[in-house]
């Protein structure tokens, strides 16, 4: 499948969420990490995955890769239940994950790792076809890279998070999970981040941008879907949401807009049972 | 020239190749820009193999001061003799460093397949052939051994091999029995092709052209290709000089070897390999993913790359280059004993790869480190043998001329990385 088929695909099915997750649940030994998870991510859209340190954001991101099968619930990619047992059974599917640490090899140009493990190879190697596709994908990301050519260590922060982004890319992928892209990024790089991440919707990719600036997440993100100690603790649309409801949301503070709603369902819900009774 | 290369810059991109465009490249064209880059490289640490280049020439330059009958064609044929059996085993070594693994039973494996060569043909009286071929599979099966072992429990290969020195040296041990020595004939091939086989000059001549003729329909055709990918090419110039200085480098080598015996098939056989590894480095899957797991194991796993198989592929070569280093040895000595693939065998294979510039933190190195590398070794080895110094002080000054390659290893990493390209 090539990049432009995903695009179509994607305005063609705008209704139907890329991927779902439903009731995930995962426990290590005694710490229940993950309980009853609901994630929904449709194509072309960019949903921030937010939460305090050991609210799960992570171990959710190691399901969707491959690294550990969740308990219990199901996952479904296009419609499809599927089980995400390996790192290449996600790739498989279509999810491309970027971790924080990037994953480059320093060692080698750019280009080589951008193709790694997947070289293009009449049994030699064919550096020119790989060059040419390097320079053409970085292009349609607008990725200020001077040479493909030098070896990775000599690239910048943004730059290093530009080629893990843009590598994420080489297999088609329809689904793009970045965890905190712009962690240890200066302004002008977190912006290029932000500018890239824009251009993966533009392309109808679905995006789980995890990250913990908030900044960040109001500019880039359409949905935010905040994880607290292993549970979901409110899915806000970006435009009617204000950081004060996010921050109360994550710290689990009690007077904050989840709360009061579900309080008011609660009693709508009490007052038409007892209703009956009457 | 230069200047008006670099005064183009506001040409219209759609002009440009697709990897000139960036404006912050400094743009390098010609002869006058390679030149330039090169220094470039130098400065920023990326010194290659430079250091043993300057190095090998000091050391001829100092040898020859010292005995006068150093350079002489006589003297130079014996040390691309010398050179052959340790070099082939220092290949593998290469191959290991590349990963940031070390095999330190290399000597103890070379040692295992002479004494199966010379049990094995003079005591039991198999066919050479078969005894070649099962001296060069016991290397390879050693290999899957420390492959499996390495892989499956993960332990340290400096520990797994080091059991490996002491183990192999009593299989090694074991085999010879009660043979404390075993002569192999001087009318087998294996002999012959390690004592008295030399290229007929017209041969090495039409090789020497061979190779500059290869180097350069690669490169040329390179060119060709990135021309129709829409990539910069390289000047024409540059592809015919580096082409025709190999030419002239090779023809005059054996020109100056063919006064005397000259060049040894078995000197060849190790160059060949040299290239082969070589190209299976650069050009191949296998070789990119060599160098990525050397680079950082985790990231190549994540790419999908079969670490387990890259680690055992690796070392089941190294062993087999080790056994093929052994049998080359016993071959030039035509005696197998005890001390085949001795103590110095071991340190002088890795001493050579590092010397030759292959890192010892995985990831940077190339086949032909094995080659330069032991070219200095075995230089100051018949060079001291030359001037009747006894092996002590070959040992003090191979282990001097080892820790100035590994410092130099360390301080060009160092700039590396205060240039960002470490």
């Amino acid at each position: 499948m090539t990049m432009e088929s995903a695009i179509v695909d994607g305005e063609r099915s705008t209704r139907q969420p890329v991927l779902s997750l439903r009731g995930v649940s995962k426990g290590f030994g005694a710490v229940q990490a993950l309980t009853d998870i609901h994630l929904e991510v449709y194509p072309g859209e960019v949903v921030a995955l937010v939460g305090d340190n050991g609210a799960g954001k992570s171990t959710l991101v190691k399901i969707l890769a491959g690294v550990h099968p969740q308990d219990s619930g199901t996952i479904e990619f296009d419609g499809q239940v599927v089980g995400i047992p390996t790192p290449s059974a996600s790739r498989q599917l279509g999810i491309a994950t970027v971790f924080q640490d990037l994953a480059l090899c320093d060692n080698l140009d750019v280009v080589s790792n951008l193709f790694l493990g997947r070289e293009i190879s009449r049994g030699t190697l064919d550096e020119e076809e790989m060059e040419k596709r390097s320079w053409s994908l970085l292009r349609q990301l607008s990725a200020r890279i001077p040479s493909v050519r030098i070896a990775v260590a000599s690239l910048s922060g943004g730059q290093r998070q530009t080629v893990a982004i843009a590598r994420s890319l080489i297999g088609d992928p329809r689904v793009v999970i970045l965890d905190e892209p712009t962690a240890a990024l200066g302004v002008a790089q977190t912006a290029e981040v932000l500018n890239l991440i824009e251009r993966l919707r533009e392309r109808g990719l679905g995006v789980i941008l995890i990250s913990h600036n908030m900044a960040d997440v109001q500019a880039v993100a359409d949905r935010v879907a905040v994880l607290r100690l292993g549970r979901n603790n409110g899915d806000f649309r970006v435009p009617e949401v204000s950081y004060e409801d996010i921050i109360s949301a994550i710290t689990g503070a009690t007077d904050n807009v989840v709360v009061r709603r579900a309080e008011r369902l609660m009693e709508a819900e009490e007052s038409t049972e007892r209703s009956p009774e009457a | 020239m230069s200047k008006a290369a670099q005064s183009t810059a506001p040409e219209s991109p759609a002009e440009l190749a697709a990897d000139l465009q960036d404006e912050r490249l400094i743009r390098t064209e010609g002869l006058g820009g390679a030149a330039r880059a090169f220094g470039r490289r130098v400065r920023g640490g990326d010194l290659g193999s430079l250091p043993v280049v300057i190095g090998l020439v000091v050391i001829w330059v100092v040898f020859q001061i010292l005995n006068p009958n150093f350079l002489s064609a006589n003297n130079l044929v014996n040390l691309t003799l010398q050179c052959a059996a340790i070099g082939t085993i220092s290949i593998g070594i290469v191959l290991v460093l590349l990963l940031g693994q070390i095999d330190l039973s290399v000597g103890s494996v070379s040692g295992v397949a002479a004494a199966i060569l010379g049990v094995g043909f003079t005591q039991l009286h198999w066919p050479l052939w078969l005894t070649v071929i099962v001296a060069i599979l016991a290397g390879s099966a050693i290999g899957l051994l420390y492959g499996f072992l390495f892989t499956r429990f993960g332990v340290p290969s400096f520990v797994i091999t080091l059991a490996g020195l002491l183990g192999f040296l009593g299989l090694q041990l074991w085999i010879l029995g009660p043979n404390s020595s075993i002569n192999i004939p001087y009318d087998s091939w294996i002999v012959k092709f390690a004592q008295q086989t030399f290229l007929p000059p017209w041969a090495a001549y039409a090789l020497a052209v061979i190779a500059a003729g290869g180097m350069f329909l690669s490169d040329w055709r390179r060119n060709i290709r990135r021309r129709k990918a829409g990539l910069s090419e390289g000047s024409v110039a540059v592809v015919a000089i580096r082409a025709g200085l190999l030419l002239v480098g090779l023809c005059i080598s054996v020109w100056y070897l063919s006064t005397d015996r000259g060049t040894g098939a078995m000197f060849l056989l190790f160059v060949i390999l040299v290239v082969v590894m070589n190209f299976f480095l650069t050009r191949t899957r296998w070789g990119r993913s060599v160098f990525a797991v050397g680079g950082s194991v985790e990231a190549a796993r994540r790419a999908g790359i079969k670490v387990n198989r890259v680690f055992i592929s690796v070392f089941i070569l190294t062993s087999t280059f080790a056994a093929v280093g052994g049998l080359l040895a016993a071959a030039r000595l035509a005696s197998v004993s005890a001390s085949s693939g001795g103590t110095d065998t071991n340190l002088n294979a890795i001493a050579a790869a590092v010397i030759g510039g292959t890192s010892l933190f995985g990831g940077r190195g190339s086949a032909w480190s094995a080659l330069l590398g032991i070219l200095v070794i075995q230089s100051i080895s018949n060079g001291l043998t030359l001037m009747n110094l006894d092996s002590s002080y070959r040992f003090m000054i191979t282990g001097a001329v080892l820790l100035l390659a590994v410092i130099i290893d360390s301080l060009s990493r160092r700039s590396r990385a205060s240039h960002g390209q470490a």
